[in-house]
């Protein structure tokens, strides 16, 4: 319970940080985190079938796809 | 230190859904944004299998024979949250692809120097 | 200005959230609708995850319809991002004799672990019924291998065209198998192949034929995507 509770906490941080970046690549680092979080998450609230899912696609294709998109465009926000 | 135990899910998922609005409210580069509509998703998937939570059981798989079909969790928000964790990815492959676009004509992605939305 | 405006309607919201939670208990007994499915399941359908017989027998419309979502979603990007060829052609040539090759250990480490990640992918979804797993999970995985390979070897691309024609394949299984159930039993979708004993994996009916063509279709359909997000393919 303990534990659940200080991974909520370094989630909601995770967040923030993503917000607080100006190097977009550290945010799309921050958004994984934040979606392998969750995927811990989702076991412990006894739901194996929608953690694999989220591990797989929110921790793997998203992130592939945002640094493809960032690749395209710029990477320093201004 | 009970009630926080017995809350902390629920704010896990109002903190991620208030970040993700915050970020799509206030911040001015498009690629960010996006990251925020995700933010916002993934909170509403944590608040609804959160709900169908219940203590002292366990997943809704009878793999052995030894499973009592009134100890299991409720299986239907895992069957709705499978399903719009997918669809959340289609709309983002989307919504990037556009991104792609305008930035390709307007040569930049600030959201408030792009022709037509000012504030 | 702006920044001002956004905290006092994130504190309005965030009260509103407050007040919505508060009435939620959380971690008691709320189960309504489940109670016919946990308590029938196995012996209607034979699948021993309730959760698999939930998205594709109880609730299958809606598998077709997020399906139908994932399809739009890709020709979608296919149609905003189509580049004349010409066009193409020209620019490409700049930029690749800038990209440097990858290390020795990657392309072998990638040569070895290329068919050892399908093969993993191909159990998730034929197992769908049995554990944890099914079509959209295994399929997510399969992407991830050919994007393995779309990293270390910047000179490589699919064959589009039979990727393409593979996914409309899959597509054309689920809606198939869906209108024999009309003909055979009387609505769409009902499942009409015998239903065996349960925890083997000749069981279930028509469920693990569906979770493959979903599995191969979201696959090849999140390669195709990455494609042609890379622009690489000719």
């Amino acid at each position: 319970m303990i534990f659940q509770l200080i991974l909520i906490l370094i989630m909601i941080i995770l967040a923030i940080a993503a917000s607080l970046f100006k190097d977009l690549i550290n945010a799309v680092v921050t958004c994984a985190g934040v979606s392998l979080i969750t995927s811990i998450l989702f076991y412990f609230l006894q739901a194996p079938d929608v953690a694999m899912a989220e591990a797989a696609i929110g921790a793997g294709l998203i992130t592939a796809i945002l640094i493809i998109a960032i690749k395209k465009t710029e990477r320093y926000e201004k | 230190m009970n009630f926080l135990f017995n809350w902390m899910y629920y704010f896990a998922s109002g903190g991620l859904i208030l970040v993700g609005l915050y970020i799509v409210l206030v911040k001015t580069n498009l690629i960010k944004i996006i990251i925020g509509i995700n933010f916002i998703e993934t909170g509403v998937n944590i608040l609804l299998i959160s709900i169908g939570y219940i203590k002292g059981r366990t997943a809704p798989i009878f793999s052995t024979t030894d499973i009592n079909p009134a100890d299991v969790v409720d299986p239907v928000p895992q069957a709705l949250v499978l399903t719009a964790i997918v669809i959340g990815v289609a709309v983002l492959a989307l919504a990037l692809s556009i991104v792609i676009r305008v930035y390709k004509h307007n040569k930049t992605l600030d959201v408030t120097k792009i022709k037509g939305l000012k504030w | 200005m702006r920044r001002v405006i956004s905290i006092i309607i994130l504190l309005i919201i965030a009260g509103g959230l407050i007040l919505a939670f508060s009435q939620i208990p959380f971690g008691k007994n709320k189960i309504n609708v489940a109670n016919y499915y946990i308590k029938k399941g196995i012996e209607e359908t034979g699948a021993v995850n309730i959760i698999t017989s939930v998205v594709l027998n109880y609730r299958g419309f809606d598998t077709l319809g997020e399906v139908t979502v994932l399809f739009i979603a890709a020709i979608g990007l296919g149609a905003v991002l189509f580049v004349e060829r010409k066009v193409q052609r020209k620019v490409s040539s700049n930029k690749e004799d800038k990209i440097k090759k990858a290390s020795l250990i990657l392309r072998t480490g990638t040569q070895l672990l290329f068919p050892l990640i399908l093969l993993f992918s191909t159990y998730i979804f034929v197992h769908g019924h049995l554990t944890p797993g099914g079509g959209f999970q295994g399929g997510a995985i399969f992407a991830s291998a050919f994007l393995l390979m779309y990293l270390v070897f910047p000179k490589q691309s699919i064959n589009k065209k039979s990727s393409s024609v593979a996914e409309s394949l899959g597509g054309l299984i689920f809606v198939g198998i869906g209108l024999l159930g009309l003909i055979f039993s009387g609505h769409f979708l009902a499942n009409f192949l015998p239903k065996g004993v349960p925890r083997t994996i000749f069981s279930a009916g028509i469920i693990p034929i569906i979770y493959i063509a979903i599995g191969f279709k979201v696959g090849f359909e999140i390669t195709v995507i990455i494609d042609n997000l890379l622009e690489r393919s000719k």
